[in-house]
């Protein structure tokens, strides 16, 4: 896939939503490049500088606060092809009356991420697998991941879809919050994720309605909890070597 | 053993499980191996065919820990299904506590017949990340495709060697793991390590080429032409090993794309997809091979296009070798030295360490050499936020990661699509209505390696 991305110097169709009135003038708006033009999605704070944790701050810097944000939603053009994938998506969801469920779309690094209203997954899912200028007919498979600082999305579960008629990617991306961890299931669609599906709620708790046999699949079926989220310890023992004591990895002091 | 004697003749009362138990699930026997007469008798009275055999988990044939559920109707398979997770070892966890660079050292772990393609995997998701793919320099990729192919054939070698023990080729299965030691100890000489390496890393490969690999690696190209048409001489024409292979573990190309099945399953159905020409990483696109097909679906089809795909591997190590004679002096790390690992390793008397050139300049000569040191070897770099996915093709198919980076030192998530995974859901659709003898083999087409099943 080429990476090019055209200098387009034009102000974007469409303005952010959320930001304020001004933030939204013309002359406040960044011309696209298709980089991201804004980043909202804040999913941790971090404090100091060097992001020690466990031990006291003597940096001087321990009242530095700062966001940890995700790339935000993405204005066109991207460039190298997405955008027409983009128009294709919209117009054949705009077909099916679907046009709610694309609720933002991300392009970062060359890749292009489609974040989709749980309600409407699987109609999404089936335009993007039967369409003809879509063709997706490749479900790679379906990660987990838990950000427990996304305040009513803490779980998403990301499918990646591969076109090999078009020799194209694509990235969806499902959230749903942690007291109602349920997403429908796009095993109708694609019968690969039966599998996925499973370690993704074997490992994180996401309820993926619909699916045929929905049991833990690398944990034993008896086991408390879901390993993968956040706030699951990584468990390990001190070990001694020469004297020393060292923590388990999960006590460690981290930097991050 | 001196009882043994006791196993192999019938009903054992002293055994309380050879003779069977009654449970709500009907008439349960525990069989250890050679005490099926005990079986024969307890279910030769009743009219009812339908047996439940649980194989393995721990059994010859099922490629490390596999659990394969089988219920049979007489010697046909009604139904298969498989029982995973006897190899979870919580590798993508213990990745989200550890800097990015170490997170090589626990991927390399999953598929171990195959590590080279999840550390490539995974170091190009960071950057993708990082933004630095197009600073790779050269020696760093060359050397990355080199020991890809390598990998690829050790692996293949091992798919066939182990798929014909299975069905009773054992010739098969010492020729090839003789033929795999040779690839082993090419990666001990580059590597240091036959498995296991973490030897790609973000930014390049850890150590140059050492002294004298690439003689060795024209000695093996050599000797392994003439190898490869050994196992061409004993298998392919052979009847017997035709007659269990072919026609057994049909699966389509509509099929392969419903249950998301990749590599040679997929190249079997007459599919030309390989993503190292599709999407080419670590400039495949620069080399000259040939993605062989069959149209066959069967397992005969896979193991024939494993054979066909060490020759054009063989191929491609041979380009490297020749883009490697020229690249002598060439560095084999990013040169942003905020990435790149800071010492080379080297062998002093006392094992392998950092080199004493490092050590000395950051011990003797310069404070912010060892600081810098210190702080990159003990935080590791920053990677700003946001996600990618990267895919490379491995020996058993599409191989990827998922790294989220939430802009800190260590990964915030990392999640690999394994292949044998993805791949293993084939196996009722490719097993049910045969016969049990055929299981076996059409899990072996499959090739699963456990450990990457699991992670």
């Amino acid at each position: 896939m080429t990476e090019e991305r055209p200098d387009n110097g034009g102000t974007p169709a469409k303005a952010p939503e959320s930001e304020g009135v001004t933030e939204r003038m013309p002359e406040n708006v960044p011309p696209s490049t298709g980089e991201p033009t804004e980043r909202v999605e804040a999913f941790a704070v971090r404090r100091g500088m060097f992001g020690v944790g466990g031990t006291g701050d003597t940096s001087g810097y321990g009242g530095l606060r700062r966001s940890v944000a995700m790339p935000g939603t993405t204005q066109r053009p991207f460039g190298g092809g997405f955008d027409e994938l983009m128009e294709h998506l919209e117009s054949a969801l705009a077909r099916h009356d679907l046009a709610r469920a694309l609720e933002r779309a991300v392009f970062d690094r060359g890749e292009i991420t489609f974040y989709i209203r749980r309600e409407h997954l699987l109609d999404v899912v089936r335009q993007m697998r039967d369409d003809p200028d879509l063709r997706f007919e490749l479900c790679s498979g379906v990660s987990g991941v838990h950000y427990p600082e996304d305040t009513g999305r803490e779980l998403h579960a990301v499918y990646h879809l591969l076109s090999m008629t078009h020799n194209a990617r694509a990235r969806l991306e499902v959230t749903c919050p942690d007291d109602d961890p349920h997403i429908p299931s796009v095993v109708p669609v694609y019968p690969t994720a039966d599998w996925h599906e499973r370690e993704t709620y074997d490992f994180f708790g996401i309820v993926f309605d619909g699916h045929p046999a929905l049991t833990r699949i690398e944990m034993p079926d008896d086991w408390p909890g879901h390993p993968q989220r956040k706030d699951y310890p990584l468990g390990g023992i001190p070990v001694e070597y020469k004297g020393a004591t060292i923590p388990p990895p999960d006590e460690r002091r981290a930097y991050s | 053993m001196s009882d043994q004697t006791t196993y192999t003749s019938a009903p054992n009362a002293e055994d309380p499980y050879a003779t069977g138990q009654d449970t709500s699930a009907g008439r349960v026997f525990t069989v250890t191996g050679q005490d099926w007469d005990t079986v024969v008798a307890g279910v030769a009275d009743s009219a009812d065919e339908r047996v439940v055999v649980n194989m393995g988990p721990q059994h010859p044939s099922t490629h490390g820990v596999l659990r394969l559920i089988l219920e049979l109707d007489g010697e046909t398979v009604t139904e298969a299904r498989c029982g995973i997770g006897y190899l979870h070892t919580g590798i993508e966890k213990n990745m989200e506590f550890r800097p990015w660079t170490q997170g090589v050292t626990f991927c390399t772990r999953m598929d171990y017949l195959a590590p080279f393609s999840y550390e490539a995997a995974y170091v190009r998701g960071i950057e993708r990340l990082l933004g630095i793919e197009d600073e790779i320099p050269e020696k760093a990729q060359v050397m990355r495709v080199l020991l890809l192919e390598l990998n690829r054939l050790s692996s293949h070698l091992v798919a066939i060697a182990t798929g014909g023990m299975e069905i009773g080729a054992l010739t098969v299965m010492t020729i090839g793991f003789r033929e795999r030691e040779l690839v082993l100890d090419l990666f001990e000489l580059i590597t240091g390590l036959r498995m296991n390496h973490a030897f790609i890393r973000p930014g390049g490969v850890s150590q140059d080429l050492p002294p004298g690999a690439l003689e060795e690696i024209r000695g093996f190209i050599t000797l392994m032409r003439k190898r490869l048409k050994e196992y061409a001489a004993l298998c392919n024409e052979n009847p017997i090993f035709k007659g269990r292979l072919e026609n057994v573990g049909y699966l389509d190309l509509a099929g392969c794309l419903a249950l998301g099945v990749t590599g040679p399953t997929l190249r079997a159905t007459g599919y030309p997809w390989d993503l190292r020409k599709t999407q080419p990483y670590f400039g495949y696109e620069s080399y000259e091979f040939d993605v062989p097909t069959r149209d066959t679906c069967d397992s005969y089809g896979r193991f024939r296009i494993r054979l066909d795909e060490m020759h054009e591997s063989l191929r491609i190590v041979e380009q490297c070798a020749d883009r490697l004679a020229g690249l002598d002096d060439a560095p084999v790390m990013v040169a942003d030295r905020k990435i790149a690992w800071p010492s080379q390793l080297a062998i002093g008397n006392d094992g392998m360490g950092n080199s004493l050139d490092h050590i000395r300049h950051i011990m003797g000569e310069s404070m912010e050499a060892l600081i810098h040191h210190f702080k990159l070897v003990t935080e590791g770099f920053r990677v700003p936020a946001g996600q990618a996915y990267t895919a490379v093709e491995s020996p058993r198919g599409e191989l990827a990661c998922h790294v989220v980076s939430d802009g800190g030192t260590r990964p915030y998530r990392a999640h690999f699509r394994d292949p044998s995974f993805t791949n293993l859901q084939a196996t009722s659709v490719m097993c049910e209505g045969g016969m049990v003898a055929d299981v076996v083999v059409a899990v072996a087409s499959i090739d699963p390696v456990m450990g990457g099943v699991d992670r």
